[in-house]
C-alpha cells in the first residue's frame, strides 16, 4: 500500500492535465457510461472535451459526486458509471469511500484529479499536497482497485476496460494547476433533464414528438 | 398494523424501493422493516448529504427514492437540498425523526430541532408532520404523488406523537 513515503519516492508519477485526460477518458468509452463531473473545473473539463448525453455535470453540492455515481450505479447495475472528482471535494467526503467498499458496486468507477489545492478558490493548498495519500486511503476504506496512474500511458491502459463490470476502481492522477477554461451552461434543471434522456430514465412527453 | 409497516406499505405502494440512512433509535423499526423485505434496497450511508446524493442519482438513474434520518441529521443537508436536490427538480423523499420535541431531554437536539421546518421553508420545500396514525396513511400516499409528479422533494417529521419519540428515562 502506498504511504507518504512511497508517493514521495515515486519520481515516476507523472504530473499531468485535467483537460487531457478527461479527453482521453471520453475517448474510450464505448458503451454509453454515465459521468457524474464534480463541482467546478472538474465537471467544466468534462464539459470542454465535449458534451455527450451521458453526462451530469454537477454545479453545486461540493463533495456529492461520488454519492450521486454510485447512486446511478445501484439503480443502473448494467451501465458503467463513472465519478469524476477533485482531491479537495473527495476530502471533504471521505466517508463515501467506506460506503463503496462496502457495497462493492462493480460498474463503479471513481476518477480523482488531484492537483493538491482548491483550485478554482484560490489555490489553497490540500492535504494530499503534502501528507494524505488518496489510493491509500481508497484501498483503507475497502476498495481493493485503487491505483495512481504514472503518466498518460498508464492512464490509456487503466481505462482501457467495460467499465460496467471488475468494479469498483479508484484511479488517481497527479494534475498541473490548469484552470478550466469554459463553464458549463448554468441550468441545474436541464442538465438533470438532459441526462436523464441520456441514460433512458427521462420523462416521455408529447412535446417531444 | 403499527405506524412504521403502514408506513413502508404506502412506500411500496408508490414504488419507493431504496432507502439510505443513517441511523436513529426512533426510525429502527423502519430500517429494520426495509432491510428484512427484498423489495427494498437498503443503503447505509455514513452522512445524510451522502445519502441526499445516492438518492438523487438513484432517481435520476430511474429508482426512487428515501432518505430516513433524525433531526440532527436534517441540519447536515440544508445545502445539498439547496444547491443540488431543488434546483434540479429531484423529488427525493426525506424521513426526519423528530428530536427536540416534546419531552427532549438533550438542549442540543431542542436548538438543531428548530432549524428545520423555518430551512425548508426558506427553500420552498414542502414538509408534512406526521402525527396522526389515522391520517397518516393518506397524508404520506398524496403527499409521494404529489412530489413524484410535481418533480419535487418532500420531506416527513415523524412526531413523537406518531412514533413514541424518546423519553428521559431519569
Ligand atoms: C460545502 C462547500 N464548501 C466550500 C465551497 C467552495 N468551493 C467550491 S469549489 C471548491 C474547491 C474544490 O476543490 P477541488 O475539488 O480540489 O477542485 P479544484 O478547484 O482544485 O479543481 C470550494 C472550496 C462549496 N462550494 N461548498
Amino acid at each position: 500500500m502506498a504511504t507518504k513515503n512511497d508517493l514521495a519516492s515515486q519520481p515516476a508519477l507523472k504530473v499531468m492535465n485535467r483537460r487531457d485526460l478527461s479527453k482521453r477518458l471520453v475517448a474510450k468509452l464505448k458503451r454509453d457510461e454515465a459521468i457524474i463531473g464534480g463541482i467546478g473545473n472538474t465537471n467544466f473539463d468534462l464539459w470542454a472535451v465535449g458534451h455527450r448525453p451521458q453526462n451530469f455535470y454537477m454545479l453545486g453540492s461540493m463533495g456529492i459526486t461520488v454519492p450521486i455515481a454510485l447512486g446511478v450505479a445501484l439503480a443502473q447495475p448494467d451501465r458503467g458509471v463513472i465519478a469524476i472528482e477533485g482531491d479537495g471535494s473527495l476530502l471533504m467526503s471521505l466517508g463515501c469511500l467506506a460506503t463503496i467498499g462496502m457495497l462493492q458496486p462493480r460498474n463503479l468507477t471513481i476518477v480523482v484529479m488531484d492537483n493538491g489545492m482548491y483550485e478554482i478558490t484560490g489555490r489553497q493548498k490540500t492535504a494530499t499536497h503534502a501528507t494524505s495519500d488518496i489510493v491509500a486511503i481508497a484501498r483503507g476504506a475497502g476498495i481493493e482497485n485503487s491505483v495512481w496512474a504514472r503518466d498518460e500511458a498508464h492512464f490509456d491502459q487503466l481505462i482501457d476496460r467495460r467499465f460496467d463490470e471488475g468494479g469498483p476502481h479508484l484511479i488517481a492522477v497527479k494534475i498541473d494547476d490548469e484552470h478550466a477554461t469554459e463553464q458549463t451552461p448554468r441550468d441545474p434543471a436541464l442538465i438533470r433533464q438532459r441526462f436523464m434522456q441520456g441514460i433512458g430514465t427521462g420523462r416521455k412527453s408529447a412535446l417531444d414528438g | 398494523m403499527s405506524w412504521y409497516d403502514n408506513f413502508l406499505g404506502v412506500m411500496k405502494d408508490n414504488e419507493v424501493r431504496l432507502v439510505s440512512y443513517v441511523p436513529d433509535n426512533v426510525i429502527t423499526p423502519l430500517l429494520k422493516g426495509v432491510t428484512s423485505d427484498n423489495y427494498f434496497m437498503s443503503v447505509g450511508a455514513t452522512r445524510e448529504d451522502e445519502a441526499v446524493g445516492i438518492v438523487t442519482g438513484a432517481w435520476m438513474g430511474g429508482v426512487r427514492g428515501a432518505v430516513m434520518m433524525q433531526t440532527s441529521g436534517f441540519a447536515v443537508i440544508p445545502n445539498v437540498l439547496a444547491s443540488l436536490v431543488v434546483p434540479s427538480q429531484v423529488p427525493a423523499v426525506l424521513v426526519v425523526s423528530e428530536r427536540g420535541a416534546l419531552g427532549e431531554f438533550n438542549i442540543g437536539q431542542v436548538l438543531v430541532s428548530r432549524t428545520m421546518r423555518p430551512t425548508l421553508d426558506a427553500i420552498a420545500v414542502t414538509h408534512h408532520t406526521l402525527d396522526n396514525p389515522d391520517t397518516m396513511n393518506f397524508v404520506v400516499d398524496r403527499a409521494l404523488k404529489q412530489a413524484f409528479a410535481t418533480l419535487s422533494p418532500v420531506v416527513f417529521i415523524l412526531s413523537p406523537l406518531l412514533t413514541g419519540g424518546k423519553v428521559f428515562k431519569a
